[in-house]
C-alpha cells in the first residue's frame, strides 16, 4: 500500500459534495476513536450464518435475547427467508450467577421442540465477559442428558468485541471441522469446499462447477437451500438442505480441500485443520471472481481430478471474454471505490481491474488482514496503480476519503447507498447485506458466469446513468 | 359527535357458533408457555405475561437496549452514541422509517466499537474521546449515550463520563441505562423516558398556548406524526413536541409547557407521561392513531378535555372535531367499501410489538369485513390480553411472546389470509403462502390517521388479492380439493 501511488483525481471531475452528514473538515485518513456507520458486523452474526448451512442445524446464541433478534432481523431483510436463531435469553441473574442453566435449558428446547440434529452455539460479548466456559457446559450437558437422543453440539467463541462477522463465520466453519469431523473417514472421492460467506446462488454455482468436473463436493457451509428455499405447504422448523452431518464426518477422507479466500490464507482454518489432522491436501485460493481467480479454481479442480475444463464452462469463459470486448469501452477508466468484507474486496478489485475499471480505494472494516498485499497479489500486472487500501475503516472514513478521489462508481453492499445517492453515481450492489434491493440471495458473483452477471449489471448501471443524465435520452447506447 | 360516531360504528361480525368444533390440531409446543396462550371461549381467561423469554424458543422479542433505542431513535438533532461492541450500533443504523423535517443525525450510526483491551481496562476513556470527536463534528443539540450489555459488566461509570463531557461541550450528554440483559424492551422504554425526563423542563414555555399537546408514543414513521399534527392544528390545538416523532431536543426541553400529553403505544412513553404528570401536573390521555374509531375517539377525547378544562379558549372544539371527522370519513368510507367488497370474510392474524396496536387492528379489520383469528404481542400485559379476549370472537387465539414455531402452527390451524406483523414474522407467513402487511417501525407507508386506514386497506388488499397465492402449495392443495370432495360424496 502506498498513498503516493494514488491516481490523481482528474481535473474535469467535479468535486463531490459531502454526503449526508454535515462534516466539512479536512480528511486526514482514518484515525478516529469513534465509529460512524460501521463497515462490518459483529462476530456472532457470521457464526449464525455458517451454522445455518448444516443439515438439521439450529444456530444458537449464548447471550441476551436482543442479539439473536437483531441478527435475525438483519439477516431476514437480506435473504427474505425465516432465520431462526435460538437464544439462551440471559437475564440479570444469569449475568451474575452464570448462564449455564439457561444454556442447557435452551439446548434442550432447541433439541426437543425444533428437533435439531446439530446445534451451533456461538457466544456473545455478554457470555464471554462473564466467563461462561461453554466447552465445559456442553460436556456437562451431554452428561446430564445422556439418556436422551442428543444433538451434535458445536461451539465457537465469538465475542463481539473481537474481530468481525467474517471471523465469526470462518471460526464457526473451523469449529465444525474440528468438533464434528474427529475421526479419519474411509478415503472417498469427494472434495471439501470451504467457500466462505458467499450467496446461495454462488454456492449452487460452485456445486454445478464441481459436478461438471465429476466431483460431488462437500460444501461447508451450504445454506443455498436453507436460506433460499421454495414455498412450502408445511412450515419446516428447520429448513431442508444444508451439509449433511454424514458428509461433514467424511471430510477427513476427502481427496482434497479447497478453501476460498486469500485473506484467511495465513490463519488456522477448517482446511488447515483437516490437512493437519488427516492429511487432506489443501488448496487455498482467492474467491473465484473474474477471469484469473476463476482460472485458478479451475486449475485446482483439474489438478485434483485430471479433468480438463468441461466444454460448457469453457464456453461460459469464452462468452464472458466476448462480452468484455463488446462492453469494455463503457467502463474503461472509470474510478471505483470498493468496500466490504476483506475477501470480497480482493475478488472485486481483481474483477474490476481486469475489465479496465480503476480501483482507487478499497476499504474494509476488518483489521490486520494484510489486504493491500493480497490485492497486489490477486491483481498482479492488470492493475497499473495500487489503490489506497484501508483496513478498520467505517463509512465516515470511506466517504471522506472517497470525496478526495472523485469516484465514478461504488461497489459493495447496500450500506454505500447514501453516498452513491448524494454523489449521483452508480452503486453496484454485491455481497451482504442487500437491504434496499430485491434478490440479494440470488446475486451471483463467482465463476465466469458470476463475472458475466456482475459485468452486465455494471455496464447497465453506467448506461442507465448516461441515459438519465442525457438531455435527449439516447435511444441507442 | 354521536351521529358521526354512529356512522362509523362497524357492524359486529357474526360470532361463530360456540359449538363449532375446534380444529383438532392443538398447538402447545412449549409446555412452559401454555399459560401464555389463550383460546377465547375455552375456560376462564388467564394468561401469564411479562415473563422472561423462554431459552431456546426463538422469541420475537428484543432487549433493553432495543427498547431505549427505538424510543429515542427519532430525535433527529441528537447524537445517538452506542457504547459497546459494534453489533448494537450496526443493527440499528437507519433502521426505521422515522422521518425528520430537518436534521437527520438520527439516521447515522455511532459506536465506541469496544475492543478486547477496552473490555479488560474499561471503556471510559474511549467513550470520552469518542464524544470529544463526534460532538464538535456534528454539533448536536444533545447526546444520548446508550449502555449495552458489556458496559453493565465492565463497570464503566457512564454517568460520570457523560457529566464531564457535558461540561466540556456545553450540551446535555445523557446516559441511557440500557444494558441489554437487564430485562426486555419495557425496561428499555423506562430508561429512555428517564433520559428524556432530564431534558423536559429546561426550556422556555412562555409562548405556548394552553390548548397544546405533546404527541407521545408516535415515531413519525412515514410522516405519521405530521398527519396527526394536521388534525390537531385543524382542531385548534398546538403541538409542542413530538415524543419522539420528528423529535427535537429543544422541543423536549419545552414539553412541560403543553396542556396535555397524548400517549400512544402503551409501553414506550407512558412512563414519561407519568413523570410529567407527577412533576408538572400535566394530565395525559391514552390514544391510538390506528383504525377509524380509535382515531376519531382520540380526537374527540382531546377536544372534550380542552372544552372541559379551558372552555373559554376551546370554544366549540368538539364541534370542529366532528366536522373534521365527518370530512375525513366522507372521503374515506366509499374507498374502504370498495376494498371491503373483495376482503369480506377473509381471516387475519395480528402479531405486533405493543398490544395497543393489536386492539386498533382488530377493530380496523372489522371495517374490511375481516375477522382476526390470531392476536398477540411481544409485551402485552394480562389486562391487555383480557381486553383483547373480550373484543375478539370465540376461538380466537390470544398469545403473548410467541415464537416462529407457534406462529407457523397457528397460521396453519386458522388458515389465515393475511398476517400483520414485523420483519421477523414476514418470512414465516410468506413461507406458508400467506399474505402480509408490514406494521412495524420499518414501514414506509403511513398507517395512522384516517388516511392510514385507507393505506392499510390498500396494503391488505394488495397482498390478499394477489393472484400469486394460487400457486403456493397451500392454495394449490385447497384448490384441488373441492373436486376430490365432490367425487367422494358422489
Amino acid at each position: 500500500m502506498n498513498d503516493t501511488a494514488v491516481l490523481n483525481p482528474v481535473a474535469d471531475n467535479p468535486v463531490i459534495d459531502s454526503p449526508g452528514n454535515e462534516y466539512k473538515g479536512q480528511y486526514n485518513g482514518p484515525s478516529n476513536v469513534s465509529t460512524t456507520n460501521a463497515c462490518k458486523l459483529c462476530t456472532p452474526l457470521g457464526a449464525t450464518l455458517a451454522f445455518k448451512g448444516v443439515e438439521g442445524a439450529v444456530s444458537f446464541l449464548h447471550g441476551s435475547q436482543g442479539c439473536a433478534t437483531y441478527m435475525r432481523r438483519y439477516i431476514i431483510s437480506h435473504f427474505r427467508e425465516p432465520m431462526d436463531i435460538a437464544s439462551s435469553a440471559l437475564g440479570e441473574k444469569n449475568a451474575i450467577y452464570g448462564g449455564g442453566p439457561n444454556l442447557k435449558k435452551g439446548l434442550l428446547n432447541a433439541m426437543q421442540k425444533y428437533g435439531a440434529g446439530v446445534i451451533g452455539v456461538a457466544t456473545t460479548c455478554l457470555t464471554e465477559t462473564i466467563g461462561d466456559d461453554v466447552a465445559r457446559l456442553l460436556i456437562e450437558f451431554r452428561e446430564e442428558f445422556k439418556d436422551l437422543p442428543l444433538a451434535e453440539l458445536v461451539h465457537v467463541s465469538t465475542p463481539s468485541y473481537s474481530g468481525t462477522h467474517m471471523d465469526g463465520f470462518h471460526g464457526a466453519v473451523k469449529a465444525m471441522a474440528d468438533q464434528l469431523c474427529v475421526e479419519k473417514a474411509p478415503a472417498n472421492s469427494r472434495v471439501n469446499l470451504f467457500s466462505g460467506m458467499v450467496s446461495p446462488a454462488d454456492i449452487r454455482h460452485l456445486k454445478e462447477i464441481c459436478r461438471a468436473f465429476g466431483i460431488e463436493p462437500i460444501i461447508l457451509p451450504d445454506y443455498s437451500e436453507t436460506l433460499d428455499g421454495p414455498a412450502l405447504l408445511e412450515y419446516e422448523n428447520i429448513p431442508s438442505g444444508g451439509t449433511p452431518l454424514s458428509d461433514l464426518r467424511s471430510m477427513s477422507g476427502a481427496r482434497a480441500s479447497i478453501e476460498l479466500g486469500r485473506a484467511i490464507s495465513a490463519q488456522e482454518t477448517a482446511g488447515t485443520s483437516l490437512s493437519g489432522r488427516f492429511g487432506v491436501p489443501l488448496f487455498r485460493l482467492g474467491l473465484p471472481m473474474g477471469i484469473r481467480e476463476t482460472d485458478s479454481l479451475f486449475a485446482a479442480l483439474k489438478s485434483i481430478t485430471g479433468v480438463e475444463t468441461p466444454r460448457e464452462l469453457a464456453l461460459e469463459r469464452g462468452r464472458y471474454v466476448d462480452a468484455l470486448v463488446d462492453g469494455h469501452k463503457y467502463v474503461s477508466g472509470l474510478k471505483a471505490v470498493i468496500y466490504g468484507e476483506e475477501d470480497l474486496c480482493i475478488g472485486l478489485t481483481s474483477f474490476l481491474a481486469e475489465i479496465g475499471v480503476t480501483p482507487v480505494l478499497v476499504a474494509t472494516g476488518a483489521k490486520n488482514r494484510n489486504l493491500a498485499a493480497h490485492i497486489e497479489a490477486a491483481c498482479g500486472s492488470v492493475l497499473r496503480h495500487q489503490p489506497i487500501v484501508r483496513e478498520g475503516a467505517d463509512f465516515f472514513d470511506i466517504v471522506e476519503e472517497a470525496k478526495t478521489l472523485s469516484p465514478d462508481l461504488l461497489v459493495g453492499h447496500s450500506k454505500g447507498q447514501r453516498a452513491a445517492r448524494e454523489w449521483n453515481i452508480p452503486l453496484l450492489r454485491v455481497g451482504f447485506p442487500i437491504h434496499d434491493r430485491f434478490g440479494g440471495q440470488r446475486l451471483l458473483h463467482l465463476g465466469y458466469r458470476g463475472a458475466q452477471s456482475l459485468f452486465d449489471r455494471l455496464v447497465n448501471l453506467v448506461l442507465e446513468k448516461k441515459q438519465n443524465d442525457s438531455d435527449i435520452g439516447y435511444g441507442y447506447l | 359527535m354521536t351521529e358521526t360516531a354512529k356512522a362509523i360504528t362497524p357492524e359486529i361480525i357474526a360470532c361463530p357458533d360456540e359449538s363449532v368444533a375446534i380444529p383438532v390440531e392443538r398447538v402447545a409446543i412449549f409446555d412452559e408457555r401454555k399459560d401464555q396462550i389463550h383460546r377465547i371461549g375455552e375456560g376462564a381467561f388467564s394468561m401469564a405475561c411479562n415473563r422472561d423469554s423462554l431459552a431456546g424458543a426463538v422469541s420475537q422479542r428484543a432487549c433493553v437496549f432495543c427498547g431505549s433505542r427505538v424510543v429515542l431513535y427519532p430525535i433527529a438533532d441528537a447524537l445517538h452514541l452506542v457504547h459497546g461492541p459494534i453489533g448494537c450500533a450496526a443493527y440499528t443504523w437507519d433502521i426505521r422509517g422515522a422521518l425528520s423535517s430537518g436534521p437527520e443525525l438520527h439516521r447515522l450510526s455511532f459506536s465506541t466499537d469496544l475492543q478486547e483491551l477496552d473490555v479488560v481496562f474499561g471503556g471510559e476513556k474511549k467513550l470520552a474521546k469518542a464524544l470529544d470527536e463526534l460532538i464538535p463534528r456534528y454539533e448536536p443539540k444533545a447526546a444520548f449515550v446508550y449502555s449495552t450489555c458489556i458496559v453493565g459488566l465492565i463497570g464503566d461509570d457512564l454517568a460520570a463520563v457523560c457529566k464531564a463531557a457535558s461540561e466540556r461541550h456545553g450540551i446535555p450528554v445523557i446516559p441511557v441505562q440500557s444494558e441489554g440483559f437487564k430485562g426486555n424492551k419495557r425496561e428499555g422504554y423506562l430508561a429512555a423516558c428517564k433520559a428524556m425526563r432530564t431534558l423536559v423542563g429546561t426550556g422556555d414555555i412562555s409562548d405556548i398556548s394552553p390548548l397544546s399537546v405533546n404527541i407521545m408514543g408516535d415515531f413519525n414513521l412515514a410522516g405519521e406524526t405530521w398527519i396527526i399534527t394536521d388534525y390537531l392544528n385543524r382542531m385548534g390545538v398546538e403541538v409542542v413536541a413530538g415524543i419522539t416523532g420528528d423529535g427535537r431536543v429543544d422541543d423536549l426541553r419545552r414539553a412541560h409547557g403543553a396542556g396535555l400529553n397524548i400517549v400512544q403505544c402503551s409501553g414506550s412513553t407512558q412512563d414519561l407521561a407519568k413523570m410529567m404528570r407527577d412533576d408538572f401536573g400535566i394530565p395525559f390521555l391514552r390514544v391510538s392513531w390506528i383504525g377509524i374509531e380509535d382515531v376519531a375517539e382520540s380526537l374527540y377525547a382531546i377536544a372534550e378535555h380542552f372544552e372541559l378544562t379551558r372552555p373559554e379558549l376551546a370554544g366549540n372544539m368538539v364541534e370542529r372535531t366532528a366536522a373534521l371527522v365527518r370530512d375525513e370519513l366522507a372521503a374515506l368510507m366509499p374507498q374502504i367499501k370498495e376494498y371491503r367488497r373483495d376482503l369480506e370474510g377473509k381471516k387475519a392474524a395480528v402479531y405486533v410489538g405493543g398490544s395497543f396496536k393489536a386492539f386498533s387492528l382488530v377493530k380496523a379489520f372489522r371495517h374490511l369485513g375481516m375477522e382476526v383469528v390470531i392476536v398477540g404481542s411481544q409485551t402485552g400485559t394480562e389486562e391487555d390480553y383480557r381486553e383483547l379476549a373480550a373484543i375478539c370472537a370465540p376461538g380466537t387465539i390470544v398469545v403473548d411472546d410467541a415464537n416462529p414455531l407457534e406462529l407457523a402452527a397457528f397460521i396453519k390451524e386458522k388458515d389465515v389470509d393475511v398476517f400483520v406483523g414485523g420483519v421477523k414474522e414476514r418470512p414465516i407467513a410468506f413461507k406458508l403462502g400467506v399474505g402480509f402487511c408490514d406494521h412495524n417501525h420499518e414501514r414506509k407507508i403511513a398507517l395512522e390517521g384516517f388516511i392510514g386506514m385507507l393505506n392499510f386497506a390498500r396494503e391488505v388488499h394488495a397482498s390478499v388479492m394477489s393472484p400469486i397465492w394460487n400457486f403456493v402449495p397451500r392454495r394449490e392443495l385447497q384448490n384441488s380439493k373441492p373436486a376430490l370432495n365432490a367425487g367422494e360424496e358422489a
